[in-house]
């Protein structure tokens, strides 16, 4: 029964071409280097996963993609339409690009409601100026009525049905991780950075979110960039794996040839399994 | 929730009285508001006018402080530019009342949002000693810029004509809760409706989380600037409307006091809420004339009370702002909030 519902995403590549690419990119802070030189690409339709130890510079990277942070060096290029240097370009530019993310200590605006939360998620593809807005009537109205119609669809795939009038900071920690999945998707993303989206859950919860991760890709055509820290999903559901390591990539591949490389053992997985 | 209450459209859910005994008791309320001036005597529709432009100049301040998390201490100076625009219109190029008003909100705005600029840098308490900043920049303006404000002098503006009709003569303070009413009610819909469609949801996602609001695609920039704009805008109609209703301008009436004043309203009443924002006005501006009858009643009893009056009121004041952070933060919103739910379910609320 699952049709492809309206929040679905218009990429203009084909599956499989390179959809963003991260040109060694350094980023420092001080006299920290967060990130060193790292390259990465990301193939419209995958899900691409970045791994590594705690302070490895996973977040760093994507707050550089989304624009939060300023790499000195390299360039990142996301393709749709056209080729965008999304170093040149702020958040909000970056966001209108068709780049969504979530957060890994969750970031919604607890005070709206799930539905505000999503339908803010619908801001770039809304038009009404402050005027609109004050008089309601008409305009505004008549497009916050077919918003609010794509926010339902996603309230309806998240099945979030139940709490779309409450206030999320009301809401279990799993269900506001879920929420902010559903605010990332109104923006109706080309790509979708995930920061660490089951960090906190538990097995059942996780599966649940695996499975959304998997239908949004799967179903929708939208190419996921995955940090996660649990090797069983990652090694799961990503098509290609990367590790970064005290800022610098140490391995790149399918989780079976990152499973295999000596260097990601050594690094992290020895850690582990050691 | 009330329950056997089902919307089948998307336009009936969100409506903004979405239950028949919201319908009624809205009803009741406008009916009250017309009614009102025609039995009330002067000093009351004086009491109510001031509320009426109290309600105008807190909604404006909530806009920026409340729902945007911007917190200013500006509000006296943008209160004072609103006032001068209007006034000076009116004194010095013979401007139309009915023009001088819209005029005066428009430069507000634009002056609240030059004064907007910095909160792109700064946040809380820095971005309040900025605002602050723009308080004692305008004042001194207005005092020192004798040529065009008329500096420490008084400012007398001229009576208001609407279509040939004079507002300030014969019963003044009837004729302008008309206009006071009118425009305490577009200022109310005008931000009811804003804060829930596209723009009003942008400022709260601001004041929310700046950051995620950034990354959903929302111009920082631009959003704050436009709230600092829309804020003034109403915060200078408030201005204007007292100009044109007390016919004297001067700058002691635009002070840091009057900034504190409407923040207490607004913290008061509720920090985010329309209806807080109107509670509040209400409730400053009628504890002092409350405090001035009560004192003027017990004089009797307690010989010398009314000369301790100020001093009480000042006390008063401060009591009940301290009172409501600690026990009801979120106002007196909230406290009637909490009243309808009691009622709710009546008297079988178990």
């Amino acid at each position: 029964m699952t049709t492809a519902p309206s929040f679905a995403t218009v990429s203009q590549l084909a599956p499989g071409e390179p959809q963003l690419v991260v040109e060694k990119i350094t980023l420092s802070f001080g006299g920290v280097t967060a990130l060193a030189g790292v390259s990465l690409d990301v193939r419209q339709g995958e899900i691409r996963a970045v791994i590594g130890p705690n302070g490895a510079g996973k977040t760093s990277l994507l707050n550089s993609i989304s624009g939060l942070y300023r790499p000195q060096q390299g360039r990142i290029l996301f393709h749709n339409d056209q080729e965008y240097n999304l170093l040149e370009r702020r958040p909000d530019q970056i966001a209108r690009l068709g780049v969504a993310r979530s957060f890994q200590n969750i970031e919604l605006f607890r005070h709206m409601t799930v539905l505000d939360n999503l339908m803010l998620g619908r801001h770039i593809h809304m038009k009404s100026n402050v005027l609109d807005c004050g008089l309601y009537w008409g305009r505004a109205q008549k497009e916050e009525v077919r918003h609010r119609q794509v926010v339902e669809e996603i309230i309806d795939f998240l099945e979030i049905e139940a709490i779309r009038k409450k206030p999320v900071g009301t809401l279990s920690y799993g269900l506001q991780k879920r929420v902010e999945l559903g605010r990332a998707l109104a923006l109706e993303p080309a790509i979708l950075l995930l920061d660490e989206p089951m960090a906190g859950m538990n097995v059942e919860e996780k599966e649940d979110m695996a499975r959304f991760i998997l239908d949004i890709n799967e179903e929708r055509g939208v190419t996921i960039v995955l940090i996660e820290h649990d090797m069983g999903v990652v090694m799961d559901i990503s098509d290609r794996i990367a590790v970064l390591d005290f800022g610098r990539k140490i391995g790149d591949g399918t989780p079976d040839e990152v499973r295999a490389n000596p260097e990601v053992i050594k690094a992290y997985l020895g850690e582990d399994h050691g | 929730m009330e329950s056997g209450i089902y919307h089948t459209t998307y336009e009936a859910d969100m409506a903004l009285r979405r239950t028949p005994i919201q319908k009624v008791r809205l009803a009741a309320v406008i009916a009250f508001l017309l009614i009102f001036p025609f039995f009330a005597n002067s000093y009351y529709l004086t009491l109510a006018n001031q509320i009426g432009i109290a309600v105008v100049g807190a909604l404006g301040l909530n806009i920026l402080v409340g729902y945007t998390g911007q917190i200013s201490l500006g509000q006296g100076g943008f209160l004072a530019v609103g006032a001068y625009t209007a006034g000076l219109l009116a004194t010095r190029l013979g401007v139309p009342f009915w023009l001088t008003i819209p005029i005066a909100c428009v430069v507000t705005a634009a002056v609240g949002g030059v004064f907007g600029v910095p909160s792109l840098r700064l946040k809380g308490l820095y971005l309040a000693i900025a605002t602050l900043a723009a308080q004692e920049i305008i004042q001194w303006l207005i005092v020192h810029w004798d040529a065009v404000t008329g500096g420490v002098e008084a400012l007398v503006v001229p009576h208001a004509t609407l279509f040939g009709f004079n507002l300030n003569a014969g019963n003044s303070d009837f004729h302008w809760y008309w206009i006071i009413l009118a425009a305490a009610a577009f200022t109310t819909i005008f931000t009811v409706n804003l804060f829930r469609s596209r723009v009003g949801r942008a400022f709260v996602a601001i004041r929310d989380q700046d950051i995620a609001a950034e990354v959903m695609g929302v111009n920082l920039f631009t959003y704050k600037v436009l709230a600092f704009a829309v804020s003034s805008f109403f915060v200078g109609l408030a201005g204007a409307l007292t100009a044109h209703y007390r016919l004297i301008v001067t700058w002691e009436r635009f002070t840091i006091e009057t900034s504190i004043t409407y923040l207490a309203m607004i913290i008061i009443g509720g920090l985010g809420s329309v209806s807080g924002s109107i509670y509040g006005a209400i409730f400053i501006t009628l504890l002092p004339a409350l405090l001035n009858s009560l004192g003027r009643s017990l004089s009797g009893v307690v010989p010398g009370i009314a000369g301790l009056i100020p001093m009480i009121q000042q006390g008063v004041f401060g009591l009940v702002i301290i009172l409501f952070l600690v026990l009801e933060p979120e106002g007196l919103a909230k406290l009637w909030r909490d009243v309808k739910d009691y009622f709710r379910l009546w008297p079988f609320s178990y």
